[in-house]
Formats: structure tokens, C-alpha cells, sequence
């Protein structure tokens, strides 16, 4: 199953002495798994809601892939915390205020009345910004000095690719499609292109990670995804928003309104029937 | 034969008096049925052909492409696909099927069965 989580063979830093800056790695850890197990939670939404039955499956395929990578990565994270929390620990029983995902993946796709069933032009926009910044995430850390950082980037450079393909291949349809899917394809990204800054900050990860070569500075991921973006964008004839505002926060623990609501349908039956399993 | 084509995976369907599928529909520019219908055929591993598996829509052949992916190569059935938009393929009608299919039945001498196969020769 694509979401299941690799098996990994037990890192060097898991056993026997503490990793030397566990709180930092846990952090680092924890925000690149939330972007995941977050936008997971959204895109499976789209699941008998998306346009069309194959949409439904591809969508679903990139949810379960990116579950898939939040399940290895929070197992890593609890390993490095070393208080015996584990996936589920993390995933269900962390408040809002701790979840370090960035705001992009969590906003609703629900029209503004709140009426279920999204925007799919918005959804697309968002996984194109989303899928490139993982890639050249991923493709870094591969070369991480923490094995298992390495060993998970690198199955999940070659689902982020896929991912950031798939939504290329309907950003450039819709807009470079009719007159109407060109309209609505500009609108759904003006509406998320004030999100996309979040994901080169890079104040929650501590320059000791960037020093030992573990994590990867967020800052220098910006120049190849802009180049790649505006690349896609211009083959798509639509126009990079003029748009200053920029919302951040999300590192901090800090989200949306939208957020509680999804984690609420996301946590609520774990925490209901404690260690339950289905 | 005019009126059949491959459809569904189910062989050759008439396609006069059901809705018509691909750019000739008239339904509205939601309707599923805009979108063509594709066929699928997977190569299991190097060295075999590839066998038709289903089928699927999609906008176009990339897409295509890409929903068979994601739709029979989940679990790692493949390693080469191909999509064929289903309107190409000429399928042979059901109401020829005796004529073209039964004069075969009694020709057993097209069976390489009239051999004998030498001793230690295996797979032949």
C-alpha cells in the first residue's frame, strides 16, 4: 500500500547515546512530517469529490503518499524525543499549538459558505507549490548526514515528483485551456500564492542542524522553486500573482481557523476510543 | 463494422443508440462523457508483450498515461504501459463470429501436434 511506512533499517542516532541536539531534530523532524500528515488529511477530502472517478484515485494515491511519509517521519521523531511517543502519540494527541505545519496544506477547500466540495483549481495551485518545495526539499535531504533522514527523503523524492507532475499536468490544461479554465485557474492561484513564502522560512530549524549538515536551510530551496514554478506557470499562460501579503505562522504553532476543524474529524476518534484499532 | 468499436473491456459494443463518448457528445462541459475512453495494456517484465488490463477516460493521451498508472500499476503490475484511445481500435463484431472464428475449429492439422518430440527436450 503507497501509504504504508517503509521499513527502515534502525538508524545509528536512535540507539545508544542521545542524538546531541534531539529538541532541534525532533523539531525539524516534527515540521516536515505535519506539512505531510496535514496535507494528507485535506487532499483525502477530495476523494469521491474530485472531478472525475481516475481523479478521485490519483488524488487519493498522493494522500496515501504523503500519509505514507508523515507515518515514517513522526515514528522518527518520537524515536528522537525519546519519551516513548510514537506515530499515533504524535499525530492524535498533539493541540493545535503543536503542530508546526505550515499553513498552505491546512486551509479548507469548502466553498466560503461552507458548502463541502472544493475548488479544484485551488487544490492544483496548491499541490504545484506544495509538490515542488518537497522535491527540492527531499532531493537535499538525501544527502542528510542523519541516516534516517536520508533514507526517507529518499523514497519520497520519487512520490513528491510524481505529485508536482500531476498538478503541472492540470495547471497547464486549465490554464492554458478554455477561456473559463484559465480564468478560475489564475484565481485559484492568486488565492494561494500568499501562503507559498511560509515555506522558505526557516527560523524553527536551528543553525546547529544546518552546521552538522542534517537539515537543509528552507531559505536556499526559493531560487530553484521559483525557477521551476514561474517555468510552469508561463507554459500555463498564467501570470505570477501580484500579491505582497504573506501569511506565516504555522511554524511558530500558530494557524488558521480551518485548522481545529481538522483536527477535530482528524483526532477525534482516536482520543474518543484510546488505543483502539479498526 | 462500421457501428462497433472496443469499449469497457468488454470486446466490441455497438455504440449506435447508446450516448456517444469523446468530442462528439453534446452533454454539458462537466459531463464525464467528454472525456474519451482509453484502453490499457500493461508488460508485466521484459520479454512478455503487453496484454490488454481495462480501461479508463481522461482528456487526453498524457493523462491517460498517467490514470493507468495510477490505476493498474498500483502494485507494481508493470513496467511499460500503453493507452490507446478506444475509438481507434476496428474490433470484430459478435455477429461475425462464427464466419470468422469457427472454420479454424476443425483444422487440426494447424496444431503442431503431429510431432514427435525427441526425448530431453523440454518447454518445447
Amino acid at each position: 500500500m503507497t501509504g504504508a511506512a517503509p521499513e527502515l533499517s534502525a538508524p545509528a542516532t536512535s540507539r545508544g547515546a542521545p542524538h546531541p541536539d534531539s529538541p532541534a531534530l525532533f523539531r525539524y523532524t516534527v515540521a516536515l512530517a505535519d506539512d505531510a500528515l496535514i496535507s494528507a488529511q485535506r487532499m483525502g477530502e477530495w476523494i469521491a469529490s474530485a472531478p472525475q472517478l481516475e481523479e478521485d484515485v490519483a488524488l487519493g494515491n498522493i494522500a496515501l503518499d504523503l500519509l505514507g511519509q508523515a507515518r515514517s517521519l513522526l515514528t522518527y521523531a518520537g524515536q528522537v524525543e525519546e519519551s516513548g511517543r510514537d506515530e499515533d502519540a504524535l499525530a492524535y494527541f498533539r493541540n493545535e499549538r503543536e503542530f508546526l505545519n505550515v499553513q498552505l496544506v491546512e486551509r479548507s477547500y469548502d466553498q466560503p459558505d461552507g458548502q463541502r466540495g472544493g475548488d479544484f483549481a485551488v487544490a492544483m495551485a496548491r499541490l504545484l507549490m506544495l509538490s515542488t518545495y518537497q522535491m527540492e526539499l527531499y532531493s537535499w535531504l538525501r544527502t542528510s548526514t542523519d541516516e534516517t533522514l536520508s533514507a526517507i527523503a529518499a523514497k519520497a523524492v520519487k512520490e513528491v515528483d510524481y505529485h508536482r507532475d500531476h498538478a503541472t499536468m492540470w495547471v497547464l490544461r486549465l490554464g492554458d485551456g478554455t477561456e473559463e479554465s484559465h480564468v478560475r485557474m489564475q484565481a485559484g492561484l492568486d488565492a494561494e500564492w500568499p501562503y507559498h513564502r511560509e515555506l522558505f522560512e526557516g527560523a524553527h530549524v536551528d543553525p546547529a542542524l544546518l552546521e552538522a549538515g542534517v537539515a537543509v536551510d528552507p531559505g536556499l530551496l526559493r531560487e530553484p522553486w521559483d525557477a521551476r514554478v514561474s517555468q510552469v506557470l508561463a507554459q500555463a499562460t498564467l501570470g505570477i500573482p501580484d500579491v505582497r501579503r504573506a501569511v506565516t505562522g504555522g511554524r511558530r504553532g500558530v494557524h488558521t481557523e480551518q485548522m481545529g476543524y481538522l483536527l477535530a474529524e482528524m483526532q477525534h476518534l482516536a482520543r474518543s476510543h484510546p488505543g483502539a484499532t479498526w | 463494422m462500421s457501428d462497433l468499436q472496443a469499449g469497457g473491456g468488454h470486446g466490441a459494443v455497438p455504440v449506435t443508440g447508446v450516448p456517444a463518448r469523446g468530442a462528439t457528445s453534446s452533454t454539458t462541459a462537466a459531463s464525464r462523457r467528454d472525456w474519451p475512453l482509453w484502453e490499457v495494456f500493461v508488460r508485466a517484465r521484459r520479454g512478455l508483450s503487453h496484454g490488454h488490463v481495462g480501461s479508463l477516460h481522461a482528456p487526453d493521451a498524457e493523462m491517460a498515461l498517467r490514470n493507468a498508472r495510477d490505476l493498474y500499476t498500483r502494485r507494481q503490475e508493470g513496467v511499460s504501459l500503453w493507452v490507446v484511445e478506444a475509438s481507434s481500435i476496428t474490433a470484430s463484431s459478435p455477429d461475425e463470429k462464427d464466419a470468422f472464428f469457427d472454420p479454424a475449429g476443425d483444422k487440426i492439422y494447424r496444431h503442431p501436434t503431429f510431432y514427435e518430440v525427441p526425448e530431453g527436450v523440454d518447454h518445447l
